[in-house]
């Protein structure tokens, strides 16, 4: 199990901030896949990948990298802080 | 190094008072403060939604980042969440060293950073309707400059 965050508009677009996921997905990528096949509100929100960011257990993180013993992934826009 | 992550409102003015009152002889203090935009009177608020937990350990990256390439006396950076009206302070940074050089480029490496790397989200609430403020190519285009030994 994976608690799997969302934030800002892919928040929205979900429709929750958070949820925990049962899956064998091995990286990012392919947690992405498994979240697209589930629901049109999913494939709307990880339609292009290039418009968002990943973190795995709070740092950031590239769409390969693998989940090997990750807790929290957590999807979300590029940061506008400041 | 202080770092604030908060609701509530601050005074940059009395924040900056009191960072300088306790560094004793630093010499330089750069300070910068940013602002909700009015957008022309079309703002009625600005929200700012972030990642718990993340987010303090980014500012804390990025802070100690700053402390390990210039050598500072002391810096501080504060940064709000929730919901902003125009006008108020979102965020400040200050930085104390011997001489302004290393103040002010550590001062503008801290906000690079924090415009694209700490993990804070802005939308705008206007009179028809609400927005995410998208991030700028400027801004990751920014840190580019930072990433050599300064």
């Amino acid at each position: 199990m994976i608690d799997v965050l969302y934030f800002a508009w892919v928040r929205e677009r979900i429709g929750l901030p958070k949820e925990r996921v049962e899956t064998d997905a091995a990286t990012v990528a392919e947690l992405v896949e498994e979240l697209k096949a589930r629901e049109a509100r999913y494939a709307a929100a990880f339609e292009d990948v290039s418009a968002l960011r990943v973190a795995l257990d709070q740092d950031l993180a590239d769409f390969d990298a693998s989940l090997r013993g990750v807790r929290e992934v957590a999807f979300f826009p590029p940061m506008t802080g400041g | 190094m202080e770092i604030r992550l908060q609701q509530a409102p601050f005074l940059p003015g009395a924040l900056l008072d009191a960072f300088t009152a306790r560094l004793g002889g630093a010499g330089a203090v750069v300070s910068f403060t940013g602002i909700v935009r009015d957008e022309a009177g079309t703002l009625g608020a600005m929200e700012i939604e972030h990642y718990p937990g993340m987010t303090e350990r980014a500012l804390e990256q990025i802070g100690r980042e700053a402390m390990a390439r210039w050598t500072l006396a002391d810096l501080l950076i504060v940064h709000r969440h929730g919901r902003l009206a125009p006008g108020e302070p979102i965020m400040m940074v200050a930085t104390a060293s011997s001489h302004r050089a290393a103040a002010f480029e550590s001062a503008e490496f801290l906000m690079d950073y924090l415009k694209s790397r700490a993990p804070f989200w802005k939308k705008e609430i206007g009179a028809d309707g609400a927005a995410w403020v998208a991030a700028k190519d400027a801004d990751e285009d920014a840190l580019g400059r930072w990433s050599s030994e300064p």
